[in-house]
């Protein structure tokens, strides 16, 4: 069953059984019949469950769209790229601490000249 | 509910459940039947009455039971048991009761009955204190459901006296 079926199969289980046993229960008193209220009871029992547990094809109305096998194999997953990312983190590191150092240097040049 | 033993499970379980509730509410709905009952019980006869070798006392009676139990039987009634119970006040104990006749009632149409016999279980004393006792003859019946609770209730008839010598 998909999604939709499920809440429809749930959802009718529950009603078919809640007027099964109101049906029941009013038959039963105004006869005075114990016997009466269970067996139709029973018989409500029985018909839901041959309604709602066996899986009909109404409840199939909404089927899920898998992805086709053709179409996910022209897509490979990407391979793993956490080394790369480190390398270029650290040599974006060493080049900024050499501007900085550059830096420093020709202020102390330009001090030293002055 | 994705699968067969899924949906088979919730159903057995929901309607598991509400059977129970109906069943309680077939339970309760016994109150509100109007349950008028009547009898009358009569001492034919006091066939014998000795004083035993253990020396306790004990009394024969022939009985005369009529009742009319019909009011009592609901849709909810499996069967209803009815006793005669004598009942006497002793200086020591307020309440000493005795089971003298008891027989269960399956159908509404037994419910209507007259029978005549001698007691069906002994009616002896603890002591030899019957001469001259005053006693109750007291018809209690219990009303036992097919689902629920059980209701109890009895009619007491007074004014039986026992003689004052041994038979």
């Amino acid at each position: 069953m998909d999604w939709q079926g499920q809440k429809l199969a749930e959802q009718l289980m529950q009603i078919l059984l809640l007027i099964a046993v109101v049906v029941a229960f009013v038959v039963g008193y105004t006869t005075a019949s114990f016997r009466t209220m269970m067996l139709i009871y029973a018989g409500g029992v029985v018909l839901t469950s041959l309604i709602t547990v066996p899986n009909w094809p109404l409840f199939n109305r909404h089927p899920l769209k898998w992805l086709d096998p053709s179409e996910a194999e022209k897509h490979p997953k990407p391979q793993a790229v956490v080394v790369s990312s480190k390398k270029k983190f650290s040599k974006k590191l060493v080049s900024v601490l050499k501007i900085i150092v550059s830096l420093i240097s020709l202020n102390q040049m330009t001090t030293f000249c002055y | 509910m994705h699968s067969f033993g899924y949906r088979a499970n919730a159903l057995l379980t929901f309607a598991v459940t509400i059977l129970a509730f109906i069943c309680a509410i077939a339970s309760f709905s016994d109150n509100f039947s109007n349950q008028t009952p009547s009898t009358q019980i009569q001492i034919l006869n006091i066939n014998w009455f000795q004083k035993q070798p253990h020396g306790n006392d004990e009394v024969s009676l022939t009985l005369n039971i009529t009742a009319g139990l019909q009011s009592l039987f609901t849709w909810n009634t499996k069967q209803v048991f009815a006793f005669v119970a004598a009942e006497c006040e002793t200086s020591k104990n307020a309440l000493n009761q005795v089971s003298l006749w008891d027989a269960i009632i399956p159908e509404k149409e037994h419910a209507k009955f007259w029978i005549q016999i001698s007691n069906k279980y002994r009616f002896l004393d603890q002591g030899h204190n019957l001469r001259g006792k005053d006693f109750n003859l007291t018809l209690h019946w219990h009303v036992m459901p097919k689902t629920g609770k059980m209701f109890a209730d009895k009619i007491v008839m007074s004014g039986y006296r026992l003689p004052d010598a041994y038979r």
